[in-house]
Parts: structure tokens; C-alpha cells; sequence
């Protein structure tokens, strides 16, 4: 069994290591659950203390902020200001961080959080140079962090923790994983699911960008091995070939029942459809072969977006 | 972004990237200026359009050809003449066409050997690669379908960068002889640390040639450039041809609305890429054709939704429109006034389909129909597709 780099040990505040998880906490959910301790960096900002007060009103523990030069700072006096991650990590014993720092800083700020040993980094930031994210990408190789993002909604774990963007309310605690690349489309899936009964075990929002710290392949890997899910939808769209690696690994390892939906199949070739990731060039990364990938590994995937939930019964129903 | 040849030009020139000596003109005056300069007769005068089949294309004057090879200064003036301020027309600009405004003169050279030579990022592996072949001045597509043994794959370490050793390598690969290779290293090297200098996420050199004469010159080189970067790049912005542009994207990128064109008679007004994409689907599904894709991204106020419907209408073949917003931070309520407000300023000529889910939905769909306004309220995304296929195929063809 691989070691998945987490936030979900209980942990003991004021130490600066990650205590040995195994014996302590039964793993629910994935990455993130109740024993998160968050930090969010870029707290002083309109969109990051905005956010945090809504993750904070969810019921996320929210330990530490971080801003440079505004350390000392006490953010809705109740949470501590530091001026770097490493600070806020020995002092607040945080394990994962919210990044909300401009896209002409946030690669820097994924780094410094990486440095500083967060297990879970999530970046919300949308514009992040692709360039700068495949430096990250290099500079993270041995690095037992794990990024979610960027240009992401964040990550879910219903009735634990919400670290992002999402609207807490339509997500109920449940069985059923999600992996997407998409903001508001993920939050249509889980409204149907929750609408019929389902809830969720946990939502994870990879982002749209070209470059990213986590694939639907890692976040499927995750699911399969996590008892507390027991189905999974993968939403994807056009760009690239990360759906269709997923579906390849799952044919072969999937142990529970799996749906998905791809976006962009009327989508024009050459386009960049709002994500920077979500283009068809060269004739690669086309919704077609995506669905065909999917299908070929036995997932069920939904016609129209409005089917996504109940692509995902009927998967179900047929075990 | 996209930029003209001769700005490519420009910056092959600033990164020390041999390529064949030109200028570019604005007058035929300026273009047989150019050509005395070059003291050669062996010129070439390309139109200067963003589009590919140039060479093959048609003027609407009827002037045949938007590249011309001429033997003396005189026939580049009488050539320009022909094309300045003219519509040219290829198989990518579509049937309107695109003015141009300028032409490149330049030195056209004897070549000996056509190869292909692009850097792209590798999605799979996040790090680039150098994609070359043999095979040059054709479609690159279809030797990948016919020949995919003639295309190599070199994959470039991003903290390690090219190295010498890999641009010798790949002079090999592609035959160069020894005596040329210099050239093509330095041009490689050269090529890399643009790429890497620019932020493109593209670049693309077909053909670059092998002159008679042992040179190595990019002949032809196409950029595309990382848009998430461009605040670094105010000499790339500087490029900006917005003449080239769809006036309507380049409206919408004014009010922060990211809005593609398409040639439908369904316009969407979504908020978030993916579900944006996903409603484009599921309009196709039901039967309609969608006119445009546009994400109002996560704000989705009043002054967006005012604006995003601007737009929308200023398409004459748009027969109706769906709103269809999923409203998560930003509230049913607060979304539902904000179209109202927009469709009192606006006065659409078109029936509206509305589909609001999330915060505050109830209190959003009583506003909406306690409005007064002709809006068609949907449930969930299929009714709204329906709908608006529906009331599109009942509407005639507006007569403004």
C-alpha cells in the first residue's frame, strides 16, 4: 500500500512534525477530514478572508493565516498572522493550506508551502504561468507534499471540512467520490447526487489549468483504496490525456462502481474554452476519445450534463 | 495571442535567430524601399493576415495569391499596391476575409532541405519537448498520420534546460551535415531560450531550411504565447492586432467575460467554464445549435450580465438565449436582479430562458417571476435546454 500524503492525522497542535498516523486515526474520506488544521495564505486579502471565514463557518479549523509583512496580526481576532508558512506551521501545527495569492506570486507561495513540509497544498488561484507550474512540478520531485490545483475549487470532505470555494450547503456526508476539473459543473453533479439521496465521501476539484499537482488518475487511485467510498464520478473536458489515463488504470485496478461526464464535445478545435487547459490541439485531447477511453474501462458516462448522477445508479444498480 | 510574421520576425531577430533578411512595409513605397534595400533579386511579398494558406488564397479585387516571388524592387511595389488595404481571403479567415495592412518584403532563399521544428510543454510529463521531423513545408498533421516514424520526440529537462549535447543529437536526427551543424545548434539553442524568455506555450518553425548555400534559417515561425503570463510581457501585448480579433472578444474581454464565437443561433450566458462547456452540450443534445460559448466567470454582477447580453444580441442570427447559473458564493437572489436589471437596459429581442440552482434559489426564481418581464423560467438544465431549443425554433429570423 502506498503512502499517501495527507491531512488527516489528528496531530497535536504546537508540534512541528506530522506524529505517526496509522495507529491513531481510522482514515475517512480522503486528504482532508476533521483533524485538518488550515492555514490559508493570502488570509489579509478580500478573496482569501472571505473564504476563510466561509471554510471557519462550515466547520473547518482554520489555525493560522499567512501574509508577508502583516505577522502579528490577529485575522477576525481570532486567528494568528504569521509572516511566512514555516511560522505558521511550527507555531499553529498546520497541515494543509488554502492558497489565494495572486497568479503572479502563487508559485512561490505553493513552494514555500511545500518547503515548510504542508502535507496538503490546495491553490485556489486562477493565472498561474504555465511556465512557473512546470518549475513547481520540478522543483516538487521528492517532495511527499501534495498539491491540489491550481486554478482549482478546492477539496470537500462533507460534514468535516470544506477547504475552498465550494458552497458547503449542497454537499451531504455519503459514499460516493468525486474528482473534477470543474468548478460549477462539479457543484451541478453533487446537487443531483445529494437531490437523490447520495452523499459524498470526498469532492476533490484538481482545477483547469494545463499543468497541475494532482490528476484524476492520483485522486481515482485514492478513491479505489478509500473504504468509505464505494462509487466514484470523474468529471473531466477536452485537453489533454488525463481522463483518459485514469480510465486505462481503472479498467485494470477499479474496484467499485465508477461514472463520469466530459465536457466540451461541441467545442470548437484550437480554442482555449475558458480554462487553459481545456483545448483540443493537434486533434489530442478530444471529448470523444476521452468517452471512448471511459467506456472501454467500463465506466458509465453520462449523455448530457443533466445525467450525471443518475449514470452514476445506474452503475450501481447493475453490480 | 496570436502575432504577425513580421513581429515573429522581430523577435527571431531580437533572439539571434538566423532567418531570412526583410522588413515589412505599410505603402508600396515603403515595400519597394524595403526591397532596394535588400539589394537582391530574388524578393518575396507576403500579406501580412493572421492565417495560415496565405499562398493559396484570393483578394476579393481578384488579385490571386497573398505571396509573391519578384525579381526587382518595382515589381514588390506594383505587388504591394495590389494588396495593401485589400481583403484577402484562405481557407482559414472565412468567406468575409481579413484587410491587410501590411507586407512583409523579404530575401526569398534557394532552399535544399525543408524540415519542421516546434516546442510545445508536454502536458503528461509537465516539461517541454521538441518536436522536429524531416519532413518540413507540410502539414505537420499528416505525417504524424502518414509517416509518424519521420517526427522525433526530444524531451528537455526544466531545471537542466537544452543542453548543447541534445541540440547535436538532434541535428543527427534530422540529417543535418556536419558542416551545418553549428548553425542548426545555435538556431535550436537560440529558438529554446525564446521560448523559455517569451512564455510561449507554443512554437512552431515549418519550414526551417537548409539553404543551398549551407545556411540554417527559420523560415517560417508561428507563436503562441502563454495568456496567464502576458502581464510580464507588455512587449508581447504591444503586438496586439485587435483588427484581427472578433470585435465581439474583444468586447467581452473588456468586462472580464471570457466569450468565444461559434456560428449557432442558441446564445448561453453561464457561470464557470466547465458547466459553460457542458450547457454548449447539452443544447447540441436537445437539437439546437449554440451560438457562443461564455463564462461570466465567479462574479456574475449586474454590470457583466448587462454587458454579456450586449454582446449576445449584437449576433443578428441569435434566436434566443439561455441564462444558466449555478450560483454558489454568489446568490440566486442578488443573480436574478442583476438579470433584470439587464434585460430592462438591454431590451432583448429574443425570448430568455433563465435556470437558476443555489444559494438562495427560491427567493431568486420569485423575483424573476414576480418581474413582469416575458423570461422563461427552467428547472433544471435539461428543461432549460429544451426550452430554449424550443422557443429558438419558434422564432423567425430577426428583421433589424
Amino acid at each position: 500500500m502506498s503512502y499517501t500524503q495527507d491531512a488527516c492525522a489528528p496531530g497535536i497542535s504546537h508540534f512541528a512534525f506530522r506524529i505517526s498516523h496509522s495507529t491513531f486515526s481510522k482514515k475517512m474520506a480522503i486528504l482532508v477530514n476533521r483533524h485538518t488544521r488550515l492555514l490559508v495564505q493570502g488570509i489579509t486579502g478580500k478573496a482569501g478572508g472571505f473564504h476563510a471565514r466561509q471554510c471557519m463557518e462550515y466547520g473547518t479549523n482554520v489555525v493560522a493565516g499567512v501574509t508577508p509583512a502583516r505577522g502579528g496580526e490577529m485575522f477576525d481576532e481570532k486567528i494568528p498572522v504569521f509572516d511566512t508558512v514555516l511560522e505558521a506551521r511550527r507555531q499553529a501545527g498546520c497541515n494543509a493550506t488554502m492558497i489565494f495569492v495572486p497568479g503572479e506570486f502563487a508559485a512561490d507561495s505553493i513552494m514555500e508551502a511545500v518547503d515548510a513540509g504542508i502535507e496538503v497544498v490546495i491553490c485556489i488561484t486562477e493565472g498561474i504561468p504555465v511556465l512557473d507550474m512546470m518549475r513547481v512540478r520540478a522543483g516538487m520531485k521528492g517532495s511527499s507534499s501534495r498539491l491540489i490545483g491550481p486554478n482549482c475549487p478546492g477539496i470537500i470532505t462533507p460534514g468535516q471540512c470544506k477547504i475552498g470555494i465550494m458552497p458547503g450547503y449542497i454537499h451531504k456526508p455519503g459514499k460516493v467520490g468525486v474528482v473534477s476539473r470543474s468548478g460549477t459543473l462539479t457543484y451541478e453533479a453533487v446537487w443531483q447526487l445529494t437531490s437523490r439521496g447520495y452523499g459524498q465521501s470526498t469532492c476533490v476539484g484538481i482545477g483547469g489549468d494545463p499543468i497541475n499537482g494532482t490528476s484524476h488518475l492520483d485522486v481515482v487511485k485514492m478513491f479505489n483504496e478509500d473504504p468509505d467510498t464505494e462509487a466514484i464520478i470523474m468529471i473531466g473536458e477536452i485537453g489533454g490525456t488525463a481522463e483518459e489515463e485514469a480510465a486505462a488504470w481503472f479498467g485494470i485496478h477499479g474496484n467499485k462502481p465508477a461514472a463520469a461526464f466530459i465536457a466540451g464535445t461541441t467545442a470548437p478545435p484550437g480554442r482555449r474554452m475558458g480554462h487553459a487547459g481545456a483545448i483540443v490541439s493537434g486533434g489530442k485531447g478530444t471529448a470523444a476519445g476521452k468517452i471512448e477511453a471511459l467506456q472501454a474501462a467500463g465506466i458509465e458516462v453520462a449523455a448530457t450534463p443533466a445525467d450525471m448522477a443518475d449514470a452514476l445508479v445506474r452503475r450501481m444498480t447493475r453490480n | 495571442m496570436n502575432i504577425h510574421e513580421y513581429q515573429a520576425k522581430e523577435l527571431l531577430d531580437k533572439f539571434g535567430v538566423a532567418n531570412s533578411p526583410g522588413g515589412v512595409a505599410s505603402t508600396p513605397e515603403e515595400a519597394e524601399k524595403v526591397a532596394r534595400l535588400l539589394a537582391t533579386n530574388n524578393l518575396v511579398v507576403k500579406a501580412q493576415i493572421h492565417s495560415g494558406g496565405r499562398g493559396k488564397g484570393t483578394f476579393t479585387n481578384g488579385f490571386q495569391g497573398g505571396v509573391h516571388l519578384c525579381k526587382t524592387a518595382n515589381q514588390v511595389r506594383d505587388i504591394a499596391e495590389q494588396m495593401l488595404g485589400q481583403t484577402l481571403v484562405t481557407h482559414q479567415t472565412g468567406p468575409q476575409g481579413r484587410v491587410v495592412r501590411k507586407v512583409l518584403v523579404s530575401k526569398s532563399v534557394e532552399i535544399a532541405r525543408e524540415l519542421y521544428f516546434a516546442i510545445l510543454i508536454d502536458r503528461a510529463t509537465s516539461a517541454p519537448v521538441i518536436v522536429a521531423s524531416t519532413e518540413g513545408g507540410m502539414d505537420i498533421e499528416s505525417v504524424a498520420a502518414h509517416s509518424p516514424e519521420k517526427i522525433v520526440h526530444l524531451a528537455v529537462d526544466p531545471l537542466l534546460s537544452l543542453l548543447p549535447y541534445q541540440t547535436r543529437k538532434l541535428a543527427k536526427l534530422l540529417g543535418i551535415a556536419s558542416s551545418e551543424m553549428r548553425l542548426a545548434c545555435k538556431l535550436f539553442a537560440s529558438l529554446y531560450k525564446l521560448f523559455l524568455r517569451c512564455d510561449c506555450s507554443m512554437l512552431e518553425v515549418n519550414p526551417l531550411v537548409v539553404t543551398k548555400g549551407g545556411e540554417v534559417l527559420a523560415l517560417d515561425a508561428k507563436f503562441n504565447f502563454d495568456d496567464n503570463a502576458l502581464f510580464r510581457h507588455p512587449e508581447i501585448i504591444a503586438y496586439r492586432d485587435i483588427e484581427e480579433e472578433d470585435p465581439r472578444e474583444v468586447a467581452a474581454s473588456k468586462f472580464n467575460l471570457s466569450y468565444i464565437g461559434l456560428d449557432g443561433d442558441i446564445a448561453c450566458l453561464v457561470n464557470g467554464a466547465g458547466l459553460a462547456m457542458a450547457t454548449m452540450d447539452i443544447i447540441k443534445h436537445h437539437g439546437g445549435n449554440p451560438a457562443n460559448f461564455l463564462d461570466v466567470g465567479g462574479g456574475a454582477t449586474e454590470q457583466q450580465v448587462t454587458e454579456a447580453f450586449k454582446i449576445l444580441v449584437s449576433d443578428k442570427r441569435v434566436k434566443a438565449i439561455l441564462v444558466n447559473i449555478f450560483g454558489g458564493i454568489m446568490k440566486c437572489d442578488i443573480i436574478a436582479q442583476g438579470i433584470i436589471n439587464a434585460v430592462k437596459t438591454v431590451n432583448l429581442p429574443v425570448p430568455l430562458v433563465v435556470r437558476l440552482e443555489g444559494t438562495n434559489v427560491e427567493a431568486g426564481r420569485k423575483l424573476l417571476a414576480d418581474s413582469g418581464l416575458p423570461l422563461i423560467a427552467a428547472t433544471d438544465i435539461a428543461d432549460a435546454a429544451k426550452k430554449v431549443v424550443a422557443a429558438a425554433n419558434a422564432a423567425g429570423d430577426r428583421d433589424e
